[in-house]
């Protein structure tokens, strides 16, 4: 009894924490459907912000277009919600303009990786000390369903009516191969782990990117079978392993299963900070 | 940077001394003949003044980037010719409906397409005003020399400070490779006009508040209004809308606020028109060629004169017919199939004779081709 008294008091905190970081005057509720993974996501990074103690006005928020776009019209923080795909760009021009600001950039598997896919491997390759928070859902939500480069092959969309012949990206591996120098993945339902890896990337100086499994089950979940939002979340538990249990299982055992926690890490330069040798170098002169 | 006297500088660096003295401390671009010079000579000067120059991966993001800094609070700008205009234009709209000031120059060259990188043309005069999707209301200036660059570019910032709104600078090939002897500008010289910033406490600050000059305070991010900027259509707030009433409200802003003020926007030069019978009007490195062909007719004895538009949007009906009420013929030289003429077909009495004088060949109009054409006209 003492243990679920517990319980609910440090659930009861942790959501008074993520209501401490609404929008003043926004009306909710959110665009989002009922069991939508982005509120988790959301109040795992909010509660990340909370915990590294930066204030409201230091952080900038930016995304482009699709459901997990809306995320920083509902939150207190600068927001820049522009166009499909570009979130990362718009991003570097706040962050090269400001770079004591924490600048997260809120996106998902569409935006960032179909339209947005080339401002994504150089926001990598640069190594600019922005957060990408990339929910992945595999699939275009707001749109209805059609396929996106994550979209598994064979997995049936609007766009892939009988089953997407294309190949999927792999987003963690394709940013460590640009150059990212911090590279995790967590799911909706591992959420302190969520919470954890997102405050890493936060705290990490240096382009990061958190890759979220999510779950649609309003459109990849009814195209796919693969049920209501509790199945596709108990789903991500089953087929999840951690990188560090990872490493005592076999292919064999790996096989259908994906990785998450932090897959990469380095400490490459960042891009403002050598920017700033040029200046300092340079100011002055004629 | 150059210091400030008689100095012969190439048109794409006239841009850079101008948009600095301005103060426009971040640039970000791509590549593109003929604007790389711009790029250039930001990426050797900005550093020097504390400046950030980043070459970004193409021209969608590069106005991206400039947008991201102008919200941040700096004075931003681009620069760039034809297919990188066109790829720019989404996001050019964004600035517009965000109200975010920004500058993009276009050093034009010809097209459709990747067209012709080296030559001139004044092709994309109607693109420059009507190149995003959508209904706004669009500031474009155009300079004529290498000097004019220099004044044009600061006039386009201060505009687009004033009005919260992206301005263009149409300049053209033979500008922006041309070196003209020219005076730089003193400290003081020239007005610099700074958008005004939000002053009210946070919690009473709406960001797109209508106001009586019709530009609303602006905030800068991380200076404690975390306001949104979002490209839906938004209410004074900044909350995305779907209300008939607030769209409209939101979209007689972006225009009012032009339109309502065009004769502080409006700048003509005007030569020989007091006896004009026949008027030549132009604009960009056109207007060179038509100054030489009005003073050799008029040592001729031919009462011809020019009305030189500086500012080409929003157009200035009002002046244009005023200057030209005595003429009954007009003469529009442009580098492309005709473009700027409908306009001045659009404002004119239907009496007036309008002739259309075109060259896209790539090659720029000679004086003696207009004198050609003031002949036939006559």
């Amino acid at each position: 009894m003492a243990t679920v008294e517990k319980t609910k008091s440090v659930e009861k905190q942790k959501s008074d924490v993520v209501l401490n970081y609404f929008r003043p005057r926004k009306k909710l509720p959110s665009v989002w459907c009922a069991g939508c993974g982005n509120g988790i996501v959301m109040s795992a990074l909010i509660r990340a912000i909370d915990k590294l103690g930066y204030s409201k006005d230091e952080v900038a928020m930016v995304s482009g277009i699709g459901c997990t776009s809306r995320m920083p019209i509902y939150l207190d923080f600068s927001a820049l919600h522009t166009t499909h795909g570009r979130a990362l760009a718009f991003a570097t021009g706040i962050k090269f303009a400001k770079p004591h600001m924490k600048v997260i950039v809120i996106t998902g598997d569409g935006d960032c990786l179909a339209i947005g896919g080339n401002h994504f491997i150089h926001a990598c390759r640069r190594n600019i000390d922005i957060t990408a928070i990339l929910i992945n859902n595999h699939i275009y939500g707001m749109t209805g369903g059609q396929g996106s480069p994550t979209t598994p092959s064979g997995s049936i969309s609007t766009t892939t009516p009988y089953g997407n012949v294309e190949k999927n990206f792999d987003p963690c591996k394709l940013a460590e191969a640009a150059g990212a120098s911090f590279v995790a993945r967590g799911t909706v339902y591992h959420t302190p782990q969520l919470e954890k890896a997102i405050t890493k990337a936060l705290d990490h100086n240096g382009f990061s990117l958190v890759e979220v499994i999510s779950n649609c089950h309003t459109y990849y979940g009814r195209l796919n079978r693969r049920g209501d939002a509790v199945s596709m979340l108990n789903a991500f538990k089953e087929n999840s392993v951690t990188t560090a249990k990872a490493k005592k299982l076999s292919p064999e055992e790996m096989e259908g299963k994906f990785l998450i926690g932090t897959l990469h890490e380095d400490d490459r330069t960042e891009f403002c900070d050598e920017y700033q040798k040029v200046v300092d170098a340079h100011m002055g002169e004629k | 940077m150059v210091d400030t006297q008689r100095t012969l500088l190439l048109g794409n660096l006239a841009a850079v001394e101008g948009a600095i003295y301005a103060g426009m401390r971040f640039y970000a671009g791509y590549p593109i003949t003929p604007s790389t010079e711009v790029a250039e000579g930001c990426s050797r000067e900005l550093p020097k003044i504390g400046g950030r120059f980043i070459q970004m991966e193409d021209e969608i993001s590069s106005i991206g980037a400039v947008v991201g800094a102008s919200v941040s609070g700096m004075k931003a700008m681009t620069a760039t010719s034809g297919p990188g205009f066109s790829l720019m234009q989404e996001n050019i709209g964004y600035a517009y409906i965000t109200e975010t000031p920004c500058v993009v120059i276009n050093v034009q060259r010809g097209g459709p397409s990747t067209g012709l990188p080296t030559k001139v043309s004044q092709s994309d005069t109607m693109q420059a005003r009507w190149g995003p999707h959508g209904d706004y209301t669009a500031i474009v200036v155009a300079p004529s020399t290498v000097g004019d660059t220099v004044t044009e570019t600061i006039r386009a910032f201060n505009l687009s400070e004033r009005f919260r709104t992206p301005v263009v600078i149409l300049m053209d090939e033979i500008i922006g490779h041309q070196r003209e002897l020219i005076s730089l500008p003193k400290p003081g010289e020239h007005q610099v006009i700074n958008r005004v910033k939000a002053t009210v406490p946070p919690e009473e600050f709406q960001p797109f508040r209508l106001t009586a000059n019709g530009v609303s305070p602006m905030a800068a991010y991380g200076e404690g209004y975390r306001t949104i900027s979002t490209g839906l259509t938004h209410d004074p707030m900044g909350f995305t809308t779907n209300e008939p009433k607030e769209i409209k409200v939101k979209l007689d802003k972006l225009r009012n606020k032009i339109m309502d003020f065009r004769s502080e926007i409006t700048k003509l030069r005007v030569e020989m028109m007091d006896d004009a019978e026949i008027a030549f009007v132009s604009y960009g490195s056109v207007s060179r060629a038509v100054l030489l062909a009005v003073a050799l007719a008029r040592s001729a004895g031919v009462k011809v004169g020019l009305v030189q538009l500086y500012t080409v949007w929003p157009f200035p009906d009002n002046k244009l017919r005023d200057y030209c009420q005595k003429c009954q013929k007009i003469i529009v030289p442009e580098l492309n199939m005709g473009q700027i003429v409908h306009e001045i077909r659009r404002v004119m009495p239907p009496d007036t004779e309008i002739h259309s004088l075109q060259r896209y060949d790539g090659e720029i109009l000679t004086p003696m081709q207009i004198l050609e054409k003031l002949e036939e006209v006559m």
